[in-house]
């Protein structure tokens, strides 16, 4: 079998785990790239927004791809703004952008999220936006320049796993680009199925930083990922209905 | 059992006395605490009304155990769910409601806990707030410092390491107006990466110019939501205007604020009453504002500086702990404080259960970082404190005992955009 990689603004990668930024600490870090195999590592700006002593920055080891989020944005503009002082604080070109106008639930704001993608596309950043799984909404910021597209699975934080199931799927089936599921997914059994249908990558953090052991919660998360990842390779076995199936099939009596 | 609040100073002219002791004892002699004065901003809204309705008709004795049981077993808490866990049925349940915040404030907060420092710029005051180390008839060192006094502070803060301030004033618009904090807000700009605001109320264009010089919070404690009481204990001033102050989030809100702290002084009156009320004015103003920012604090009376009996009365650490975890519980996603007022000790074992923010390196005088900071005795003047602090822990020895908790110290984490 050949390396299975994935590809996101020019640049190739093995692992499909990517760690949100929600809680941060040096020992979370450690895990998510010794033990669940990080690449890529998402920096909310307003975190790296401080002196050197406390920046996140020197907790990133070398080799690691830094994905600055643009969290505390209340709309395009101010994601855009975010977005450039990443650039300059040297973050690189990628950049995930989080719209909220909520602070309670933190829903991403599809509309203004758009807007944003647009802007920042042109201006050469691999935009990554965090949205609600709504079809439409996937084309626009396609149409826009994304590089990916990150819809929720639930509320972020809340660990409840896949409960938009159905509309990214449909994103899977109908966007060409990689969809990697954001926000939300609690257990490895989640991420595992998350890729199983075909998801190109998961990025959690909440899951991880709230466990009990660290270390082996990230180790479960690589593997769920890896395992889901080659059944949905494989292509999944049918799974069979309740009860047997009919003996005499229905279209029997078709002659000719 | 009640504090003893009125104290009377010898230095004192007779005709101040004389006056002090009718606002004391004659309520005709005291000016309506619920009419607004003139200047004052006047806003649409239904929150007030609504906190009020669930306040009044709140009688947690109808509360039982068999509540706070279904409470606590419910997946989101609703304002019935709330109204158990405050009651008196519930402190048998500490435990559980402790294991419960725990669980919530991981969800949204991971392990983080931020960290900052207030500043004191001036304790002049125009009001008679009974409990209050600024109040206008307590003799205390009067200060109001210059641009460059300010900056000087704001410096040895930042050498600290802090990065985030919380500038305050004692509430005179006659000494320390509008133009001046805004002015300090500049200044703060330069040295801390966030800023916020604890001053008298202001009107919303007010706000608004705070803003632009680079505040994005602002703190207004309503003291007590109970309005009869409020009355008995705001004896002068514009702070006896109860329903001014009440807005004054939303006001701050419509003038751009980021983000507003709420909170009532626990042992005024009906503690849970009132934490009853604080939650609630949380609540409905987020509903209105979903994009705002929200945090309580839940600060206890403290003595104060000619009257070192001045204490909490019946709220002891296991009720603040009962109200802490219950605003925890119903309102997952707001920022909760724990000043210095708190014992260390205290403050070490609620970090772990629901408070967010702890302030460290505190002083509530005026212009006596230097000295606090360094020891170094200082010639300068200084200006007395608005309460005693309890835990006075600097940044360093701070940071230090949250991350020995398995926590993760934050020193920032906003952006001014």
């Amino acid at each position: 079998m050949q390396t299975d990689t994935w590809k996101l603004g020019g640049q190739e990668f093995h692992s499909r785990f990517i760690l949100g930024s929600g809680k941060y600490s040096l020992n979370l870090i450690e895990a998510a790239v010794r033990d669940a195999g990080a690449e890529i590592i998402t920096l909310a700006v307003r975190r790296a927004n401080t002196k050197e002593q406390e920046s996140i920055l020197d907790y990133i080891p070398e080799g690691i791809t830094l994905l600055p989020n643009t969290s505390g944005a209340r709309d395009a503009t101010e994601a855009v703004r975010i977005a450039r002082l990443a650039r300059e604080l040297g973050c690189g070109n990628f950049v995930k952008i989080e719209i909220m106008r909520d602070s309670k639930y933190l829903l991403p704001d599809n509309q203004e999220t758009i807007k944003a993608t647009e802007i920042l596309a042109k201006e050469g950043f691999v935009v990554m936006p965090y949205m609600y799984p709504d079809l439409n909404v996937a084309r626009d910021l396609v149409n826009a320049g994304a590089a990916t597209i990150m819809p929720l699975a639930s509320p972020i934080g809340s660990n409840k796993g896949l409960a938009t199931r159905e509309f990214i799927q449909i994103l899977i089936d109908e966007i060409d680009l990689p969809i990697i599921v954001d926000a939300g997914i609690g257990r490895p059994s989640q991420a595992c199925e998350a890729m199983e249908m075909g998801a190109a990558a998961i990025m959690a953090n909440t899951a991880l930083a709230t466990a009990g052991d660290l270390p082996l919660m990230a180790a479960a998360f690589r593997q769920a990922i890896e395992a889901g990842r080659k059944a949905y390779l494989s292509g999944l076995g049918r799974v069979l209905s309740r009860g047997a199936s009919a003996s005499d099939p229905l279209t029997g009596f078709l002659r000719d | 059992m009640e504090n003893q609040f009125f104290v009377d100073s010898q230095y004192l002219s007779p005709e101040a006395l004389e006056k002090k002791h009718r606002l004391e004892t004659d309520p005709a002699f005291r000016k309506s605490h619920m009419e607004y004065l003139p200047g004052m901003e006047q806003i649409e809204s239904d929150v007030c009304a609504n906190v009020l309705a669930h306040m009044d008709s709140y009688d947690y004795s109808k509360y039982t155990a068999r509540d706070v049981k279904a409470a606590l077993e419910h997946e989101s808490c609703s304002i019935e769910d709330f109204k158990a866990l405050l009651s008196p049925a519930a402190e048998l349940f500490l435990e559980e409601m402790a294991q419960r915040a725990r669980l919530e404030t991981g969800k949204h907060f991971g392990n983080t806990v931020y960290l900052f420092t207030p500043l004191y710029i001036a304790n002049y005051c125009e009001n008679y707030c009974v409990y209050c180390g600024f109040n206008c008839y307590n003799h205390i060192q009067r200060m109001k410092l210059s641009m460059e006094q300010i900056e000087h502070e704001m410096q040895i803060i930042a050498e600290s390491g802090m990065e985030e301030i919380l500038i305050l004033t004692g509430e005179s618009r006659g000494q320390s107006d509008v133009h001046y904090i805004g002015e300090a807000c500049r200044l703060a700009r330069k040295y801390f990466r966030m800023v916020g605001l604890e001053i008298y109320p202001v009107n919303t264009d007010e706000y608004r110019y705070l803003h632009e010089c680079g505040a994005d919070y602002v703190t207004v404690f309503q003291e007590t939501y109970d309005r009869d009481k409020y009355e008995s204990l705001h004896l002068l001033g514009h702070k006896r205007v109860w329903p001014y102050r009440f807005d004054s989030q939303e006001r701050a809100l419509r003038g751009g604020m980021r983000g507003v702290a709420f909170s009532a002084l626990l042992g005024l009156s009906d503690f849970r009453k009132d934490a009853l009320a604080s939650a609630l004015h949380v609540y409905f103003l987020q509903r209105k504002y979903p994009h705002a920012e929200m945090s309580l604090s839940c600060p206890r009376l403290r003595p104060i500086i000619n009257n070192e009996k001045i204490n909490p009365l019946d709220v002891h650490e296991k009720q603040l702990c009962q109200i802490i975890c219950a605003y925890r519980i119903f309102l997952p996603f707001v920022g909760i404080t724990v000043s210095s007022r708190e014992s260390a000790s205290f403050r070490n074992g609620i970090v772990k259960i629901a408070a967010t923010k702890v302030s460290a390196g505190v002083s509530t005088g005026i212009g006596d970082h230097e000295s606090k900071y360094s020891g170094k005795e200082s010639q300068a003047a200084q200006g007395d404190e608005q309460f005693e602090i309890d835990d006075d822990r600097s940044l360093e020895r701070m940071y230090q005992d949250i991350a020995e908790e398995g926590l993760q110290p934050v020193l920032n984490d906003y952006l001014y955009v």
